[in-house]
């Protein structure tokens, strides 16, 4: 993108609201993880069974949970382990279905149409197994854990980029100036790194964004049902599942963490429903 | 129709084959057998021996895939291992709780859908439509256990209308009645149905949006017909396919949905069923389960593709 286009980007996304709101809030989401990882109120896994349920205070800005450890901290690492699973599961629906999907693309443009048939069979078969059906597989032969939970979530994503890399290469692959190109000798690999990736790399950072929070979302179902993060690492699904055995004392225990999933959610969807806005107008 | 009915019935049994060959393949084949992880790593290499022979693990894993998919063609189905019974009783008697629960959450996803979109389209982006739009955008982002929770602490702990969980059963017999099982349904469903219902009604306003801008529409509007009329008699039915289409593949989040609803309120569901299944390593449950859920979910796609065949004939010629 040219300085002047940038800067041209940046002017629109400054007055689109959802792409502003967004932002911020996956900003604050970011920001907590990071300092997190630098500075905690106090240390969360620190059991204080003296002070537990102690309400909001100086010393616990949101007050300790039932074995007193402080509810602040422990929000704010669980952020980390959310960015973790966003990023790896994510990741691994990128680069596989990238792959898959630009392949597939690629062979049909050659000719052969069975790769195309084949990925995309492939990719209409998965939905029958959903991120919790792969999870609880995956657990009940490995074991519960953060990285089964990462695997069953990232294996879900794979078919979803798969098929929206494909829908887009193919578009791509259709245009006189790859012809061109393949005139001039370029192969498919050439082609798909030089000309079909720059043109669908929008879209896929859209559907990052929107995967990402689907993803926040799944692990958070995990962690609540015990499948996914494992104490001592503090995670918002998990906090929310010992908060609820205390509820008739301790309302509030169950809903922060819940607070903090629904608006790093909610900012990673208008994130994503603002880039796609600004990239691509007719969309809407 | 007869031609697309029978392309439709060789997809839906090819992809019935080859999850049954996936769930074996990960359940079954993977390193670390089912009789190693229900013993443990402290099992000696005789009793080892011993529970694989009781399982049947013994035997070359062909012959074991077809006795598996054969019973369950028959009817036939393995005992657990935990509780000593068919999976197909167990999974039967959970039924009553978990299908009921699904079908709830449908109805009302369905229910609140048709009237938020239809009524956010109606007054495309007036102060009515903003509002539901921004209602759904937070609806999407709720965690449906989470919603749940809150629907706990409201409606079980500060007002005490409903017990925290639990379920008394259909009949007398059970200690219950079926106003008290659809009382304690109720929540679960209401949970369950909001995400989904905020997705849908995000789709309904779209599709009626799509609809109205049709020059069909116009037509009726220029042969008389007022706003009001020209969407219930025009713009409603052709809106109903891409609605139908969600609303079908939604009833798949529906169904794994359940599995985390009915843990918040301790439901003897099908989910409580796998997930503690998990806990006790019964993989022939869990096997099952997995199976039967991911029957469902393609079921309910071929019902649906069948369905738009039936309303659209466009589509059977594709």
């Amino acid at each position: 993108m040219s300085a002047a286009k940038a800067a041209g980007f940046w002017q629109r996304a400054g007055r689109h609201a959802s792409f502003v709101a967004g932002g911020a809030l996956s900003t604050v989401l970011a920001a907590a993880a990071l300092l997190s990882l630098m500075w905690q109120p106090h240390p969360p896994a620190d059991i204080d069974i003296p002070n537990k349920l102690a309400p909001p205070s100086a010393a616990h800005w949101l007050g300790t949970d039932s074995l007193g450890r402080d509810l602040a901290s422990q929000l704010l690492v669980g952020a980390q382990n959310s960015i973790l699973v966003g990023v790896v599961a994510v990741g691994i629906g990128l680069l596989l279905g990238v792959a898959l999907g630009c392949l597939a693309a690629a062979q049909q443009a050659r000719g052969r149409r069975w790769v195309d048939e084949l990925v995309m069979r492939a990719c209409d078969f998965s939905f029958a197994f959903p991120a919790l059906l792969s999870a609880i597989m995956l657990t009940a032969i490995y074991g519960p854990g953060l990285l089964m939970s990462i695997v069953a979530i990232g294996v879900f994503n794979v078919p979803v980029f798969a098929r929206i890399t494909r829908n887009a290469a193919q578009a791509v692959w259709a245009r006189d100036y790859i012809m061109a190109a393949r005139a001039a000798g370029k192969g498919p690999l050439a082609i798909t790194l030089d000309h079909v990736l720059p043109n669908i790399a929008s879209l896929l950072v859209v559907q990052a964004s929107i995967s990402f929070a689907t993803a926040i979302l799944a692990e958070a179902a995990l962690s609540y049902l015990g499948l996914g993060t494992q104490p001592p690492q503090p995670s918002w699904g998990r906090m929310l599942n010992e908060a609820q055995t205390q509820m008739f004392q301790a309302p509030m225990l169950a809903v922060y963490p819940g607070l903090a999933i629904m608006l790093s959610v909610l900012g990673l969807n208008l994130l994503g429903d603002g880039l796609r806005d600004l990239v691509d107008p007719r969309a809407r | 129709m007869l031609l697309f009915l029978l392309r439709r019935l060789a997809t839906f049994a090819l992809t019935l084959a080859a999850a049954s060959v996936l769930v074996f393949a990960v359940l079954e084949l993977l390193p670390g057998n089912a009789a190693e992880i229900i013993l443990g790593d402290s099992a000696t290499p005789e009793s080892l021996a011993a529970l694989q022979a009781q399982l049947g693990l013994d035997r070359p894993p062909l012959q074991r895939y077809l006795d598996w998919t054969g019973g369950l063609l028959r009817g036939h189905t393995a005992n657990s291992i935990s509780y000593g019974t068919p999976t197909a009783e167990l999974i039967g008697e959970r039924m009553v709780v978990t299908l009921p629960l699904a079908l709830m959450a449908m109805v009302l996803t369905v229910a609140l859908a048709l009237a938020l979109g239809v009524y956010a389209a109606a007054r495309h982006n007036r102060p009515g439509d903003l509002a539901v739009m921004a209602a759904s955008q937070l609806g999407i982002a709720i965690p449906g256990f989470w919603f749940a929770i809150l629907l706990i602490l409201l409606f079980a702990v500060k007002l005490q209308w409903v017990s925290a969980g639990g379920f008394p059963g259909w009949t007398m017999e059970d200690g219950g009645s079926p106003w008290e099982a659809v009382k304690a349904l109720l929540l679960p469903a209401i949970a369950l149905a909001l995400v989904q219902a905020a997705i849908l009604a995000r789709v309904t306003r779209s599709a009626v949006l799509d609809v109205m801008r049709e020059d069909f529409v116009r037509t009726a509007r220029a042969k008389g017909l007022s706003r009001r009329q020209a969407l219930w008699r025009h713009v409603l039915r052709n809106a109903m396919i891409p609605v139908l289409t969600v609303a079908g593949l939604q009833f798949a989040n529906l169904i794994t949905g359940t599995v985390v609803i009915e843990n918040v309120f301790v439901l003897p569901g099908i989910g409580r069923l796998v997930f503690q299944a998990i806990s006790n390593r019964d993989l022939v449950v869990v096997r099952d389960v997995v199976m039967l859920l991911a029957a469902v979910v393609v079921a309910v796609n071929l019902v649906v593709d069948v369905l738009n065949a039936l309303v659209d004939p466009r589509v059977r010629l594709q």
